[in-house]
């Protein structure tokens, strides 16, 4: 559950809005990072937390795609397969991963420390092919570039 | 090409820092604005021109005059920095290289909309972004440039506050309305209208909905005035622009010029060409939802509303996307359909079905199963989602599917030999 410090931060997101329930977002995303998916257990607690239905955080947890129900890889390599970054080689980027690490799209490796995931476009067309690993961009992506920084994301796991 | 000078982005060293903001005049502008009416601020923005830069284009100026002037209810101001129209990389820019004029550019309006707060609303993925532009709204509070302080800072009584909502994943959010019902905290189904977001939005009250590079432009339009703003590009559509170009192009990126270039300048010149010196086969001009233009069409065209529409397109957001001879258009076409048959919310049966149907046909080519009769269903399927849906989603899903049938049908139909 949270520290002292992350309540305080729960009450400094309830402080922006007239009403709590719209704290919702801010403190799920503080629950993805910290448990790294979101339980019926974080559902109970966020509600508690903001003193709102149960059903109503629910409802805005299997909306978005960023709160996820279920466990993933500690690294999620989202791959951007859209247009602009499937036309600068995303399927390089997955063949390459793949080649690398042994799984595809909707995998995550027999050690939980990588998934891979199908990502819509980030907003990095003008790097691509690009993906994104947890919160940092990785852009214009190359073999090369693409390998060392599993190597390095394996070396820290 | 142009010898025009950047305002939005001028790559300043370390513009996003408010010192070197406030040394290059930063917050002048809010200032001038707190001694001004709220009128007089919304007169000189419809006189520069200024139309929206998040993809209607609609008439900056015109819009904030239907906020109401008084009333018991607050009113809002949102900052939609949803940024997830495929093909679109340029608030992002703003967010880290000129943040600060962007916060100054919601004073302005917030002093001519009479808001009590602003949400700037930045999409879940831009994590670090939302970092840099938390940390930016907290040095200005820090400096009294918002808040309660703004009474001391600026002298008169106008205080406004400023937040970021994050947004967690979801391209319908973008939609005003969606994008309210997500800060609201409520599952982010587009709203029916009307009634209209100046009259019920963010809690039933008063809300205007501007996109980021639009909010950007106001201190400019203060500071050099709405006739230098009127001089600067396409006549109708006035003003500088974030084109995002990407895809097969020598050098992708954002670049700031004025409204109405050709789009063979920016291709050719700004963009550095083809690799390969190949053909263009695709050019989509504003984002992925809006109708695409074949390579051999582009000749004179000029990237600004009303010369896009001339052609049956749009100009959206200003991201294009450019296609080389050896693309798959059928690939093009199923990934982008993907796109939307996932991002749909599913509240309305022509977008939910249709964008699954479209799918479901255009997977079936992509394997070598297709007929030529499948192309008139896809139309018809379009056709039948255009028009008939609560947001416009179910267009941004059935203009591309119905336009790259209409305007690639040869290619189509010889790709289905595959
Ligand atoms: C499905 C959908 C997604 C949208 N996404 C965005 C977006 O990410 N950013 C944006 O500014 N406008 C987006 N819009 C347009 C907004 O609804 C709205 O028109 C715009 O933010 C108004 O700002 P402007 O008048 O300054 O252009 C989207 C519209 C639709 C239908
Ligand atoms: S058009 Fe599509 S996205 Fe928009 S409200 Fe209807 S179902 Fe939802
Ligand atoms: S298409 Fe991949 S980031 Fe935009």
């Amino acid at each position: 559950m949270f520290t002292e410090e992350e309540l305080r931060k729960v009450e400094e997101h309830k402080s922006h809005y007239p009403d709590n329930l719209s704290a919702v977002m801010g403190v799920l995303h503080m629950y993805m990072d910290k448990y790294g998916h979101i339980t019926d257990e974080g559902v109970t607690y966020v509600a508690s937390l903001l003193d709102v239905p149960e059903e109503k955080v629910l409802g805005v947890v299997t909306f978005y795609e960023m709160y996820h129900q279920h466990k993933t890889g500690k690294y999620k390599l989202q791959v951007c397969t859209n247009v602009s970054c499937m036309l600068r080689g995303s399927d390089m980027v997955l063949q390459t991963i793949k080649d690398k690490i042994g799984i595809g799209i909707g995998e995550t490796t027999s050690d939980g420390v990588f998934s891979v995931h199908e990502a819509e476009c980030l907003g990095s067309c003008g790097t691509a092919p690009m993906m994104s690993v947890n919160k940092d961009y990785h852009e214009n992506l190359t073999p090369e570039k693409i390998n060392e920084l599993i190597d390095q994301l394996k070396a820290q796991a | 090409m142009t010898d025009y000078q950047p305002v939005l982005l001028p790559g300043t060293p370390d513009l996003h820092r408010i010192d070197v903001y406030e040394q290059h005049g930063g917050y002048g502008q809010a200032r001038r604005a707190m001694s001004m009416s709220p009128e007089e601020i919304i007169d000189v923005v419809k006189d520069s021109g200024l139309r929206g830069r998040g993809g209607a284009a609609f008439p900056t100026g015109l819009k904030w005059s239907f906020m109401p002037k008084d009333g018991e209810k607050p009113s809002y101001l949102c900052v939609n920095g949803d940024e997830s129209e495929p093909g679109s990389f340029k608030d992002r820019q703003i967010f880290e290289f000129n943040p600060h004029l962007m916060i100054e550019g919601i004073l302005i309006a917030g002093r001519a909309l009479r808001i009590k707060a602003a949400y700037i609303y930045i999409r879940g993925e831009y994590e670090k972004w939302v970092q840099m532009v938390e940390k930016a709204v907290a040095d200005a509070y820090a400096k009294g440039y918002v808040g309660e302080k703004m009474k001391e800072t600026f002298g008169g009584d106008f205080t406004c506050d400023i937040y970021v909502h994050r947004g967690a994943g979801a391209y319908i959010c973008g939609e005003e309305s969606s994008l309210m019902n997500s800060i609201e905290g409520i599952r982010p189904y587009p709203r029916v209208k009307p009634p209209f977001p100046a009259q019920v939005g963010l809690w039933g009250c008063p809300t205007t909905i501007n996109n980021v590079e639009t909010i950007a432009n106001i201190p400019v339009i203060l500071d050099k005035g709405a006739e230098w703003f009127k001089s600067i590009g396409a006549e109708k559509h006035p003003g500088p622009i974030l084109y995002g170009i990407s895809g097969h192009v020598n050098k992708p990126g954002v670049y700031e010029l004025p409204t109405g270039m050709l789009l063979t300048e920016l291709i050719y010149d700004v963009a550095g060409g083809i690799p390969g010196d190949k053909k263009v086969k695709m050019v989509i001009p504003g984002g992925s939802s809006m109708p695409p233009l074949r390579g051999d069409q582009l000749e004179g065209v000029r990237m600004d509303a009303e010369s896009l529409k001339d052609v049956g397109s749009a100009i959206g957001t200003a991201g294009i996307m450019v296609m080389d001879e050896d693309t798959d258009i059928t690939r093009i076409l199923t990934r982008i359909t993907h796109f939307y048959k996932v991002e749909s919310c599913g509240q309305c049966t022509p977008c939910r079905e249709g964008t699954g149907w479209m799918l479901k046909v255009l997977n079936r080519m992509l394997d070598g199963d297709g007929t030529p009769k499948d192309l008139d269903l896809l139309h018809s399927v379009a056709k039948n989602i255009e028009g008939n849906t609560v947001c416009a989603l179910g267009d941004a899903a059935a203009w591309p599917v119905k336009f790259t049938i209409e305007r690639f049908r040869d290619e189509l139909e010889a790709e289905l030999q595959r």
